[in-house]
């Protein structure tokens, strides 16, 4: 069987440079700036990657960046060793195991589908803060990260609709 | 045409079960990490490598990308002071005659509190020698609330370091590396702080929670706290100095007390790291070391159970008029005569020559150490084994 339909998909394309685009835009968002005297918000920006890269295909290479640039957050940041790799390695396997409902919606139901899956990701990190301090993070300022995460949906829109059709095996 | 062009273009997998594979294995990689992680304990050996080579790359890092933000919040500010000079110049005018009254009184006060503290004989805490750094990253989420300052290890900075701004309290060092020091907030959810109202004097522990103000928990007395109270670092435990700002209690929305830490009132582009080392650094070490501590008695429960070794010290027998004249007990009942079952350890008593302890080869027949006639026949207590010398022997067994 071949794959003539099928073009190029290379790894450093979708993978390499989305993730170093990611953790650029977070250490660059991690000055200690305040502008009018508001601190700047935080989002997670590997939720762009973690959300796409499901809904684009499935692959071997995807949950290792992950895991290896979930660390990094967790290191760059100063919390618990783990947090965001196991909260975004969840929510790429959540969105994996549906991508099938996703792949042909509407950007806006993919927005909905964007925002259900950021809640997984900060629920999954409020859990693994409960359980691992025993204490109750301010919902508050999970509700503020979330707003800031969401509203990057256009950024993982952008990279879908890049590659989706990339490799037709997987549609 | 392939979907790879080398040597294997052609080779066909079941992507999708090996990337599920793949996730799994990755999964239980990020729970084990998360499981070992421990962060919680602030201990030095808990910061791990990992974690000192990310700071220490991110902190020149950190410093190149806040450079351009902070450039221009220079330019910004001389651009309003230059234009608002006027109101600026009345402003501080008033501030300076309000700081004059206050700095009057300060001098009597630090007058009086001297002579005061001098007729008390109060020996007052040495100043706390301190590190002026400045912060090159940020992270303010809900799980965690740190900061990166670039002095490290380089200036002798350890795990444990109050951090203060110009302000108040900001947090305290939980990890160090060369160049760069991760400072945990007081907003973290994993912070912990004891602190005090001025005010009542009453204890609390500042407890972050992700959000900008923290928690006052463990709130004791009533009437403890007031809108507006000022909050200080309490010193209990050591971990801080006593007397530090932290910030002014305000009632939340969820009907608890918390804090506006004075820390957030502006920027914070500067910390000073005290290097505070808990109250031993009070103490003369030297002098503590140099103490000589008096010998410590204990003794071996076995020996005090079993019955009494032959080279130790025994009791000189009570006067024979003080012991009824029953006859002589039967001579496997008496425990002075009983050879013994057990060899004692080695004490300092028990180190002394038999001839010298004649009591314990007394035949059976001369020992006093007997119970009246008609008694039923009581093991008698041993004595105690590793007294020192100089104190007296306890009886072997007292008269039923």
């Amino acid at each position: 069987m071949s794959f003539s339909a099928a073009r190029p998909l290379d790894p450093w394309r979708w993978i390499g440079i989305p993730t170093a685009m990611c953790l650029g835009a977070t250490i660059l968002l991690s000055a200690p700036i305040q502008v009018f005297g508001l601190r700047l918000p935080e989002p997670v920006f590997l939720m762009v990657c973690a959300f796409a890269w499901a809904v684009i295909r499935p692959s071997i290479l995807g949950p290792v960046v992950l895991l290896v640039a979930g660390l990094f957050l967790d290191s760059f940041w100063g919390g618990p060793l783990g947090l965001w790799a196991v909260s975004l390695l969840t929510v790429y396997a959540v969105t994996l195991a549906m991508r099938n409902m996703m792949t042909g919606q509407s950007r806006l139901m993919m927005w909905a589908w964007y925002m259900g899956m950021t809640a997984v990701a900060m629920g999954t990190g409020y859990l693994i803060t409960m359980l691992d301090l025993k204490a109750a993070p301010s919902l508050v300022s999970v509700l503020w990260q979330f707003l800031a995460t969401v509203i990057l949906f256009p950024f993982a829109h952008r990279l879908i609709d890049r590659f989706e059709d990339a490799d037709v095996r997987f549609r | 045409m392939a979907l790879r062009q080398d040597s294997f273009g052609d080779l066909k997998v079941p992507l999708t079960w090996i990337s599920v594979v793949a996730l799994i294995v990755c999964g239980v990689v990020g729970v084990s990490i998360l499981l070992s992680d421990r962060r919680e304990t602030f201990q030095t050996e808990a910061y791990g490598v990992a974690r000192q080579a990310v700071d220490t790359v991110a902190a020149p890092v950190g410093g190149v990308v806040a450079a351009p933000g902070r450039w221009t919040g220079d330019v910004l500010g001389w651009l309003g002071s230059y234009i608002a000079v006027a109101h600026e110049n009345r402003r501080l005018k008033g501030v300076i005659r309000d700081l004059q009254m206050q700095a009057d009184l300060a001098v009597k006060l630090e007058d009086e509190n001297g002579r005061l503290r001098a007729m008390l004989g109060v020996r007052t805490d040495p100043p706390i020698p301190m590190v002026t750094a400045r912060v090159v990253a940020d992270s303010r989420g809900p799980f965690a609330n740190a900061r990166l300052a670039n002095a490290g290890s380089e200036v002798d900075i350890v795990i444990g370091y109050p951090v203060l701004s110009e302000r108040g309290l900001v947090g305290r060092v939980v990890g160090v590396s060369r160049g760069a020091s991760r400072v945990l907030l007081l907003t973290d959810v994993a912070s912990r702080t004891p602190v005090m109202i001025d005010r009542s004097n009453a204890r609390a522990i500042l407890t972050g929670d992700g959000g900008p103000n923290p928690k006052l928990d463990y709130l004791r007395g009533r009437e403890a706290v007031r809108e507006g109270d000022r909050v200080l670092t309490s010193g209990d435990g050591g971990v801080m100095p006593r007397g530090l700002p932290v910030g002014r209690a305000v009632k939340g929305l969820d009907g608890r007390w918390r804090v506006v830490l004075d820390a957030d009132s502006g920027a914070i582009d500067w910390v000073r790291i005290l290097k505070f080392k808990d109250y031993v650094q009070l103490a003369d070490q030297a002098a503590l070391a140099a103490t000589r501590l008096p010998p410590v008695i204990t003794e071996t429960p076995d020996d005090r159970i079993i019955g009494v070794s032959p080279r130790r010290t025994a009791p000189t027998p009570p006067p024979a008029q003080k012991t009824p004249a029953a006859g002589p007990p039967p001579q496997a009942k008496t425990p002075a005569a009983t050879p013994p079952r057990k060899t004692a350890a080695p004490s300092p008593t028990a180190a002394v020559p038999v001839k010298k302890t004649p009591a314990t080869i007394t035949p059976p027949q001369k020992a006093p150490l007997t119970a009246p006639a008609g008694a039923p026949l009581k093991k008698a207590p041993a004595p105690v084994l590793a007294q020192p010398q100089s104190q007296p022997a306890q009886p072997a067994a007292e008269p039923q």
